[in-house]
């Protein structure tokens, strides 16, 4: 789960690490009240107008405006708050701006990167600060790597200072900076030890002409496996940011992202799912998503699938494959079944059904009213459904 | 021969009185695994599936009443880590956890524990190891694997049956098949696998099976290619899917960039893999490599 940039910091607030603070709005008449008490709460006469969505490149995007004055800052608020933010991250369709945060400004001496995430391999955290803040840290990474500072911290032990030291050390920083940096960077691993977070990035993380250390944004990833334990974190999600039938599909407790395509598919299994996106591929088609209805796929959870599949208008042609182990083929085609007959059959479907009871799954949809096509294999499936796809 | 698994296994299963950890093992013991014990706690001295299997309270217990060494956890996922922790203190040789939905910090604690100990974990969010007509530790379809000297070793759950099904109808069998799990921190690593494979005198042939992110499939890849006589066919998942889907900056940095399908099937083919553009093709280029 991804959170905003003003949540974020708040929860960065709650781990004492000093931020670039501000206050949210929603609706264009609390604009002028919010620049003039950001401007006195925290004596600073320019403020930021930020949009708030999800996506990154936000600056890029024309979505963050250094306003000088309250004047310019409304008119910056007018324009901000409900545009659509195009990124390159958000794809062309863009995100409607529903949030702006409106925040203190700094004068910055340095921008820096700082990160910490997962290293599998060594199933350590490892930490990353980079002087080269602010800009594609993707490229300072292939091309100077030598500029990412790391330490790889056992979260069973937690981060020790010499390590936080050795960051601050990286960024050449001295005096109270150092200090301040050591402190930030000890909390920030907290904070995200405590957070369950899968990863925590500042990026830019500054030191300002005044020798504060201050975050000036925020991104977070959840464990989402680990919300249950952090209700209040759980609570700060914004379905607005989530494809409409993703976050559908999420609620029927299947696993769907949308993709470019018009050849549907339903799978159970994530690793089957790619496997078959890939083959329908392979076959001159393109697929609409990707749809795994979980390892044991049963009636109702093929159902919820077709009508998920169904709601992009896009989708030409369906291919159902499902390798039934436990679940039987059978119940699987008994589930298509009666899933066409509720929402009927709109665009052809394919279906290919293997392992248990298979060849019963078979009669069962031959024998049936609906002309669904049966497929032996995913070659065979592929090809069938790429071909009634491009029919259309 | 096979690896892991074998009729002589003795194993305990942890959450026996759960729906699902009840539901697999009926099915376990229908395909001949040996059952000794469960484990519930609060339902010590009970028993479980018809009253074939006594339960006990703790995996310990179970452990000295029955002579148990291998563990299978059906547990829920808060305390699914734990149930791996307690597998291995009380001295489980192989514990398989099948349970998905782990969170990672509990399992990079649980991965500590069992490195330590040294213990040999499978999983979690896997669908465990089928040694042919022997043994079958897991939630796998039995009846689709037959006899045979192919070994499989793969990320994800419904693939390896794909992958079982096709060698199948090549008229390949397996020795023994292992799903490994697909999440970020998992016990054991293909790397292991193959090292067990290449060791085991039955197996003529592997499949390995990966997907996009991470390392692991381009670490086995190069390992393969110092260590492994065996001829090696692989399928990576995910070449269709769309970029931008994986953990933001920091991951990407930490991957090196190489964990996209298309660079993991370059480095496997660069590192004498057979590697199948369509996941169609596994049976027959497996069919292909044994009989050269």
């Amino acid at each position: 789960m991804k959170i905003h940039e003003f949540q974020g910091k708040n929860l960065f607030k709650s781990y004492g690490i000093p931020i670039q603070d501000g206050y949210v709005i929603e609706h264009i008449d609390e604009a002028a009240d919010t620049i003039s008490k950001v401007q006195k709460e925290f004596n600073s006469k320019a403020v930021l107008v930020k949009a708030q969505i999800h996506a990154g490149g936000r600056g890029k995007g024309g979505g963050v405006k250094y306003s000088p004055t309250a004047e310019e800052a409304l008119a910056n608020v007018k324009n901000i708050l409900g545009m659509n933010l195009v990124t390159h991250q958000t794809g062309t369709e863009g995100q409607k701006v529903r949030k702006v945060y409106i925040t203190e400004a700094f004068d910055i001496k340095n921008e820096y990167y700082c990160a910490i995430t997962l290293d599998r391999a060594k199933t350590k955290d490892v930490f990353m600060v980079s002087t080269e803040g602010g800009v594609e840290i993707e490229k300072v990474a292939a091309e100077t790597p030598e500029k990412i500072i790391k330490v790889w911290i056992d979260p069973l032990v937690g981060m020790k200072s010499y390590q936080a030291r050795k960051l601050a050390f990286g960024l050449e920083l001295t005096g109270v900076a150092f200090k301040t940096a050591v402190k930030v960077f000890m909390n920030l691993y907290q904070c995200y030890q405590g957070t369950d977070a899968s990863l925590v990035e500042i990026n830019p993380l500054i030191l300002s002409e005044d020798g504060r250390i201050i975050a000036l944004d925020s991104k977070f990833n959840f464990d989402d496996n680990a919300l249950y334990r952090h209700p209040d974190i759980a609570k700060l999600r914004d379905k607005n940011e989530e494809d409409p039938t993703e976050v559908k599909a999420s609620e029927f407790d299947l696993n769907y992202i949308k993709l470019d395509g018009n050849v549907g598919c339903m799978v159970n299994g994530a690793g089957l799912a790619m496997a078959t996106m890939d083959i329908i591929k392979l076959a001159g088609g393109d697929p609409a998503n990707f749809l795994d209805v979980g390892g044991a796929a049963s009636a109702g959870s093929v159902k919820n699938g077709f009508k998920i599949i169904l709601s992009d208008a896009n989708v030409k042609a369906i291919l159902i494959n499902i390798f039934g182990g436990i679940v039987r083929c059978d119940r699987v085609a008994n589930g298509v079944i009666q899933a066409v007959k509720e929402l009927g059959l709109k665009v052809p479907v394919v279906v290919r059904l293997e392992g248990t009871n298979a060849k019963e799954a078979k009669t069962i949809l031959s024998e049936s009213e609906f002309a669904i096509i049966p497929a032996d294999d995913m070659k065979d499936a592929a090809q069938k459904v790429v071909n009634a796809a491009l029919k259309d | 021969m096979s690896i892991l698994v074998n009729k002589n296994s003795r194993v305990v299963v942890q959450g026996i009185t759960g729906s699902e950890g009840t539901f697999h093992a009926t099915q376990m013991l229908e395909y001949g695994t040996q059952i000794v014990a469960g484990v519930t706690p609060g339902k010590g001295g009970q028993s479980a599936i018809d009253g074939k299997v006594p339960v006990f309270n703790s995996v310990e217990e179970a452990k000295n009443e029955t002579d148990a060494n291998v563990s299978i956890i059906f547990v829920p996922p808060p305390f699914a880590a734990e149930a791996i922790i307690e597998a291995s203190d009380a001295g489980m040789e192989l514990v398989v956890c099948i349970t998905e939905g782990v969170p990672v910090q509990d399992m990079v604690k649980a991965k500590r524990i069992i490195d330590q100990n040294n213990t040999r974990l499978v999983g979690p969010n896997c669908p465990g190891i089928i040694t042919v007509d022997e043994c079958k530790l897991g939630i796998m379809p039995g009846f689709i694997c037959q006899k045979g000297n192919v070994g499989v070793v793969s990320k994800s759950g419904t693939l390896t049956y794909e992958a079982i099904g096709q060698l199948g109808n090549v008229g390949l069998g397996q020795t023994t098949a292992i799903g490994i799990g697909g999440d970020p921190i998992i016990g054991t690593t293909m790397i292991d696998v193959l090292e067990l494979f290449e060791n085991d005198p039955e197996t003529k042939g592997v499949v390995m099976i990966g997907e996009i992110g991470g390392q692991m499939e381009n670490d086995a890849a190069r390992w393969a290619k110092a260590n492994m006589s065996k001829p090696i066919i692989g399928f990576i998942a995910g070449q269709t899917a769309p970029p931008g889907r994986r953990m933001g900056h920091a991951g990407a940095i930490v991957s090196g960039g190489d964990d996209t399908a298309e660079a993991k099937m370059r480095i496997l083919t660069e590192n004498g893999i057979a590697v199948c553009e369509s996941v169609a093709d596994i049976g027959e280029k497996m069919k292909i490599a044994l009989n050269n």
